[in-house]
């Protein structure tokens, strides 16, 4: 009897146990991240983009990274927008076969966990097959790829839990699909579909295996599709593996501004999907 | 009217075509890898290339051997150090747990899940190389601290979010009656969920624990930065490894200048993609089973 | 034998109360419905008699309920073996994610229940309960190990009692899933009866089977009645008049009667009572 509520102890202990492992670690890696970064995160980086003999450690700042970053993830935000709304909503009953559906579930949860050097490669692939160079438009490709599943999967999770009873509703009005979809079932997951699209903006201003080859890399805001961009994840992983600890540190505040943008667009996705909920059924 | 139905069946028709388009993607992919990678394997046996452990570019030797067993070991250690955490937290979350508390957990875990690779590589080398140093020193072998174990712990690390996510979810699923049946014939809370939780939730947490490993076997930067990069066979723990992923991030530069090297390179992407695949289709099975239960 | 008494039990969830000063004793070796229209606490207050209320969050208790002269809700009082002691059927039956055979070892497994004085309870127990005749014995196999001969024989023994052997005993070791809901619930009862219980709860046992099932069970709370004192909620009030020896009709939290099942349904004493006997008020 009593060996029954001991081996209940032992592992409550090895639970609690885990879970602040965890989570300490999690905070640690918040912590140690802001109290480096946070020295040598200055207006500057923020503003100016590398001066000549910036990775020797001279002035300037990682502007390049910044905008690129954004000019990448809303370039490829658009593009695999345009894919994945549609075929969220194509996974609804209405469109797709069981069959088919069931086949395209596959598809996406193997697009979802292939890993993003994978899409870097391919993306490269295509880059050399059209003669592109490494550019803002091979990196907005490669993150589209990236981005596709992510989008589809949160925003057709949502969509699925759409009641049937509405859309009954909606159909027994007398509408065809597309404007059943397009005025019930957007509003209805509208919150989900927010929280879809920042969860892949998220992880394509983050990403750095995919645009590794596809996007190049480079000290100037590029101009125009075809120059090369910089980005904040490459800043980073190039900053780090100088022996100059004056770029090192600069290293620790790209990776503080990226850590923010994440957080922030984090708290973004839960915010907007409170506020989009006002006209949801539950 | 006829507007009205015309335009509904266009949206139906572009909606097919994406859906097309979307379920080929993974072929396309393997197919273009296979077409690049043509060159060597009509060059080289495919045994070969996969059992070397030669790896000399410039000389034309391509052996992969050391790089998928340093991808085998690093995720290893990785699904070791993680799975028993992150399975114990999970159930702590599901069973023991405060909602609100569990609901907090839950938005710390789905940030976790969030922060870019290259971040947790910096962390990495900023913490894990160093604690790996002072490990190697307090045993007795010297090692710099860019080591399998270093790149293991980080993989730990990262996988963890989704096996504690999707274990948790798969874990709320269990209906009440479950746990209220073990109970009510007098069973401790932990025996209940022993016995009958658990066992109910054994096919979900079956595929959060190969997620997790594929998500492992995929990561590219984070390891990059502290694993090493040396092409041999590590000897322990404490040794450099260079797993596939760092392979290709590290060397597409010279893709194009040495001959069969791209070839190579697009292979080990190949061999790469047509794991992880696996892992995800059997995850991706596993799930669909409790689904229709 | 366990003398159920309650006094001045309370119960709420947060603000919402759900029984209020339920004083009673539940007598004896008799079949005991708790009656009344739906939502007035029958659930709650059955559950609070093997405690199964802590499960849920936000709930207050006070007031005592005593078996055996001890009170359950004493923070000190043993829980596992007040469960062993009082087993519970609910409405739905949950098959446990075994075989048959297992769901009914389980419990015994549990509590360390084996042994030579496992076999002496069962045999004095069929001196009790004429399941011979009720329910004809072949003869007991002979098999090498003394413990599967006890567990096979306590199966076999509480699987009969439920009146469940015939339909289940070739396949034993099959998903008890397999099983059609009537099914599922008798294996349920002899779950619970494996554990050698005094006391036996049922919550609405009948309300999800078909009528043939429902007649079994009610039989065999005929016969268990004898041995065990069993309480059971029902809202059919057809059900509670064949089944009952004592009556506790709740409405809306309150206990406004209890008695005898004769006096009760022949000449109630209060007003509601009698509305809710001759259906005015369901």
């Amino acid at each position: 009897m009593k060996s029954r509520k001991i081996e209940e102890f032992v592992f409550k202990v090895f639970m609690i146990a885990s879970l602040v492992l965890v989570l300490g670690i999690f905070a640690g890696i918040v912590i140690v991240i802001v109290l480096r970064g946070a020295s040598s995160l200055n207006l500057a980086m923020l503003i100016q983009t590398p001066e000549g003999g910036y990775y020797l450690g001279k002035g300037g700042g990682i502007a390049n990274a910044i905008v690129g970053s954004l000019y990448l993830a809303f370039g490829a935000l658009l593009l695999s927008s345009l894919f994945g709304l549609p075929i969220a909503f194509a996974l609804q009953k209405e469109y797709l076969g069981r069959r088919l559906a069931h086949m395209t579930r596959l598809s996406l949860d193997i697009l979802w966990g292939t890993p993003s050097i994978v899409y870097g490669a391919f993306g490269f692939i295509i880059m050399v097959y059209l003669g592109l160079r490494a550019s803002l438009l091979g990196g907005i490709i490669a993150l589209a790829f990236l981005m596709l599943p992510i989008m589809i999967r949160s925003i057709e999770e949502v969509i699925r839990m759409t009641p049937p009873e509405l859309k009954e509703i909606s159909y027994a009005m007398g509408t065809t699909r597309i404007e059943t979809t397009l005025t019930v079932v957007l509003r209805q997951a509208l919150p989900g579909i927010m929280t879809g699209v920042l969860l892949a903006f998220g992880r394509g201003i983050g990403d750095a295996a995919s645009i590794l080859f596809t996007a190049g890399y480079t000290d100037y805001i590029p101009r125009s599709l075809f120059d090369p961009v910089a980005s904040l994840p490459l800043a980073v992983f190039f900053q780090v593996a100088t022996p100059i600890p004056e770029v090192q540190q600069r290293a620790y505040a790209s990776a503080l501004i990226l850590l923010v943008i994440v957080l922030l667009i984090s708290l973004a996705s839960r915010l907007l999907s409170h506020r989009c909920s006002r006209y949801i059924v539950r | 009217m006829y507007w009205r139905k015309i335009k509904d069946k266009i949206a139906a028709k572009s909606m097919l075509i994406g859906v097309a388009f979307v379920n080929s993607i993974v072929f396309l992919i393997a197919l273009g890898l296979l077409i690049k990678s043509w060159p060597i394997l009509t060059k080289k046996s495919i045994f070969h290339l996969l059992l070397s452990s030669a790896w000399h570019p410039l000389k034309g030797e391509f052996g992969f051997y050391p790089f998928i067993v340093g991808t085998l070991e690093v995720t290893a250690i990785a699904m070791i150090l993680a799975v028993p955490v992150c399975l114990l937290s999970a159930i702590y979350l599901s069973e023991y747990a405060h909602h609100r508390f569990r609901e907090l957990a839950r938005v710390i875990i789905d940030i976790m899940a969030a922060i870019p690779s290259v971040i947790y590589g910096l962390w990495g080398v900023i913490v894990v190389v160093p604690f790996v140093r002072a490990l190697g020193k307090a045993l007795d072998t010297p090692t710099t601290g860019y080591s399998l174990l270093a790149g293991g712990i980080i993989l730990a690390i990262m996988v963890s979010p989704i096996i504690i996510s999707v274990s948790l979810e798969v874990l709320r699923t269990v209906p009440v009656q479950a746990r209220e049946t073990a109970l009510a014939l007098g069973t401790t809370k932990w025996e209940a969920i022993k016995h009958v939780v658990l066992r109910s939730a054994l096919h979900g947490i079956f595929s959060a624990i190969v997620l997790g490993f594929s998500r492992a076997f995929g990561e590219t930067i984070a390891v990059l930065m502290i694993v090493g990069n040396v092409p041999k066979i590590p000897a322990s723990i404490f040794d450099p490894a260079y797993p596939l992923p760092a392979l290709l991030a590290n060397n597409y530069g010279e893709m194009m200048s040495i001959p069969l090297y791209n070839s190579a390179l697009l292979l080990s992407a190949l061999i790469l993609l047509l794991i992880v695949s696996t892992f995800n289709i059997t995850a991706h099975l596993a799930l669909m089973r409790i689904e229709r239960r | 034998m366990p003398h159920i008494s309650l006094s001045n039990l309370t119960i709420a969830y947060g603000n919402h109360k759900v029984l209020q000063n339920i004083t009673v004793e539940i007598p004896n070796n008799q079949i005991t419905p708790i009656i009344g229209p739906s939502g007035c606490g029958k659930t709650t207050l059955l559950k609070s008699l093997n405690r199964l209320v802590d499960l849920y969050e936000e709930i207050k208790v006070e007031g005592e309920v005593r078996i055996d002269g001890v009170n359950i809700y004493d923070p000190k009082a043993d829980l596992l073996s007040l469960r062993k002691k009082v087993g519970f059927l609910s409405q739905k039956p949950y098959p446990l994610p075994m075989s048959i055979l297992d769901n009914i070892t389980f419990g015994p497994r549990i509590h360390g229940m084996n042994g030579k004085n496992l076999l002496d309870q069962i045999q004095k127990l069929e001196k009790q309960i004429p399941i011979d005749s009720l329910y004809p014995y072949n003869k007991q196999k002979e098999t090498k190990s003394k413990k599967k001969h006890e567990m096979a024989y306590l199966v076999e023994f509480y699987l009969r009692l439920a009146g469940l052997w015939d339909e289940v005993k070739e396949r034993l070791h099959a998903p008890a899933t397999q099983l059609s809901i009537g099914q599922q619930q008798r294996l349920a009862l002899a779950r619970a009866l494996a554990v050698e219980p005094e006391v036996i709860l049922a919550d609405e046992p009948t309300s999800a089977l078909d009528p043939i099932s429902a007649q079994l069970i009610e039989k065999q709370f005929k016969i268990l009645k004898n041995h065990y004192t069993m309480v059971v909620v029902t809202h059919i009030l057809r059900q509670a008049r064949r089944i009952a020896d004592y009556v506790i009709f709740l409405y809306l939290g309150e206990l406004v009667e209890h008695g005898p099942a004769e006096q009760f349904f022949s000449s109630p004493r209060h007003e509601r009572t009698r509305a809710y006997i001759s259906g005015e008020i369901s």
